[in-house]
């Protein structure tokens, strides 16, 4: 059951992945977009991370991917030309490179991965909410605080350059 | 056995929730009629209590209507969207505690989550894309404009709402429905409530006037009902869908209203634990209430105003009476008791919304933005913060 629906999603979180890059629409690239997001919170969900699968989908799907849907509407962005006129490098390198490139991904994959044996559905069983506050305010506490430093400068800057305008 | 309870279960919360949503149209049609000193829908069945069958008969015959300028996958897509997402929700909520029903211990709900309140929180974060998908994909100004406020809109009020439930969440230390109701049950001095409005060391009232406000917001009903303001957009995100496309649009916000008013009643109200204790006599309420209910229709039924009144009057009076009685069966009474007071409490918020959509007028959009970022926001941080403090100190 659960290789099945790791299977499914997976697939599913692939597929959405490639139409967002084929799309020409950038309505329809974001929702692609959501629908990686939403198949990857499920994956989490299967892995036993049930807190960060919610925050996947509250903070990506649901706040993220929002703005980028507004901004996309409100500017009315409508569907892009493809060029037709490719350049000689793009030509001749293109096909080579990516070879290149996969054969790495693949190279860093096989040496880096853990093996996929030690991988047991539900096995895992410390990603409600309480360990992953408790985790963040113990083990993780420099980040964490480092990373609440850095969001409050982000806002701060926000306001300022919100500020010039007005 | 698991299998067959789920399934009987959530067919009959999903008939359940769809009939619901259509009364909630009656109920809205002839509350806001009475309020205007007018009879609301009368023709269909007696005092209109057919109109939603009809309306949905109506709905269904009518033609089907695709505009020509519409990006026609994202505009069929739209209303599927809304209905869906609007269902979900309601999987995760519970509706009373564990009852045994022939000898088969269950809880009322379909499923249970550890992370309920995340989980209602992240499906209705993904609400505004049916909206404005609908708005943007009818490719009309109206509609557009309409789509860009409610998506704005939602964004906005989505921050003081999750604000506003994470302070009852800190009392109760628990992000599940059920763990939370259970940390309200009981009572200060034999007879004040334990619910999170009353319950020490911080009374969430504030909590439960932001969470309502802004669900008021997300829900966009009157006054934040811009989305949809007639006077300026027709009919806001769904001006070009007809037939049942822009029925679903429709049930889906009745459907959202129930869904944030039975989380209200879970969070804030003690979901299904009554206003005072059983020992002072709350499980006779509901069996006094239609009581008295049938005395009043069967003395009307007696002194009838109109010709009808003879007959339909006590009739009404009979099944009320009928119900009141029901209340009383021993067998019964651990099921519809707890029922009862939920969908009390849900019923009751669900009137303050329609009783609000009669009082007051539509905001302006700027005054809508200012009011969420400016007083809503700061508010709901301060609440919180008052809230987690008192916490830490009280807490062991």
């Amino acid at each position: 059951m659960d290789a099945i629906l790791f299977l499914l999603f997976a697939t599913l979180a692939v597929i959405a992945a490639i139409n967002l890059v084929v799309q020409t629409h950038p309505i329809s690239s974001a929702l692609s977009l959501i629908g990686v997001m939403a198949s990857l919170a499920v994956l989490y969900l299967l892995l036993g991370a049930e807190f960060l699968a919610a925050v996947q989908l509250v903070v990506y799907a649901g706040a993220i991917m929002v703005l980028f849907v507004f901004v996309i509407m409100l500017l009315n962005a409508g569907a892009e030309k493809r060029q037709h006129s490719r350049s000689m490098m793009a030509t001749v390198l293109g096909v080579p490179l990516l070879a290149g490139f996969l054969a790495l991904i693949a190279y860093l994959i096989r040496t880096n991965m853990p093996k996929t044996s030690q991988v047991v559905f539900g096995s895992f069983k410390q990603g409600g909410p309480q360990d992953i506050g408790r985790a963040l305010f113990t083990s993780y506490v420099l980040p964490f605080e480092v990373t609440s430093v850095l969001i409050l400068i982000a806002i701060i800057g926000a306001v300022v350059l919100a500020r010039k305008e007005i | 056995m698991f299998y067959l309870v789920t399934v009987i279960k959530a067919a009959l919360i999903v008939f359940v929730i769809l009939t619901a949503a259509a009364y909630m149209v009656w109920l809205e049609r002839k509350v806001l009629a009475h309020i205007q000193l007018r009879l609301g829908p009368t023709r269909v069945g007696p005092h209109g209590l057919l109109q939603p069958l009809a309306d949905a008969v109506k709905l269904l015959t009518k033609e089907d209507l695709i505009p020509p300028q519409v990006n026609l996958f994202f505009y069929m897509a739209a209303p599927f969207l809304a209905v869906f997402l609007a269902l979900i929700p309601i999987t995760v909520i519970p509706f009373g505690p564990e009852v045994t029903i022939f000898g088969y211990p269950t809880y009322l709900e379909l499923t249970h989550l550890n992370i309920g309140v995340l989980f209602v929180l992240a499906v209705s974060s993904l609400s505004v894309y049916g909206i404005a998908l609908a708005g943007w994909s009818s490719n009309s100004k109206y509609a557009l404009l309409g789509g860009l406020r409610s998506s704005a809109q939602m964004i906005s009020y989505e921050l003081p709402l999750a604000m506003a439930v994470v302070a009852p969440l800190l009392m109760a230390n628990s992000l599940d429905f059920r763990e939370i109701v259970n940390t309200q049950a009981g009572y200060y001095l034999g007879f004040i409530p334990r619910w999170s409005i009353f319950q020490m060391p911080m009374p969430q009232f504030f909590s439960f006037i932001l969470f309502m406000i802004a669900a008021f917001a997300e829900t966009n009903r009157v006054p934040f009902d811009l989305p949809e303001a007639e006077n300026e957009l027709v009919a806001g995100f769904h001006t070009e869908y007809s037939s049942m496309k822009f029925a679903a649009f429709f049930t889906a916000e009745y459907i959202n209203m129930i869904t944030i008013c039975s989380v209200a009643t879970l969070l804030f109200l003690g979901g299904w634990h009554p206003l005072w204790p059983s020992a002072l006599g709350s499980s006779f309420l509901p069996t006094l209430l239609f009581l008295g209910g049938a005395a009043i229709a069967i003395y009307h039924g007696l002194h009838p105003a109109r010709p009808m009144d003879r007959f339909t009057l006590p009739a009404v009076g009979v099944i009320f009476g009928g119900i009141g009685l029901i209340f009383l069966v021993p067998i019964l009474q651990p099921i519809l008791i707890p029922l009862f007071w939920f969908l009390a409490k849900t019923v009751i918020l669900l009137f303050i919304f329609i009783w609000v959509r009669g009082t007051l007028p539509r905001f302006r959009y700027d005054q809508l933005m200012r009011f969420a970022w400016t007083f809503l926001f700061p508010v709901a941080v301060l609440n919180l913060l008052v809230t987690s403090f008192l916490v830490a100190v009280t807490s062991k």
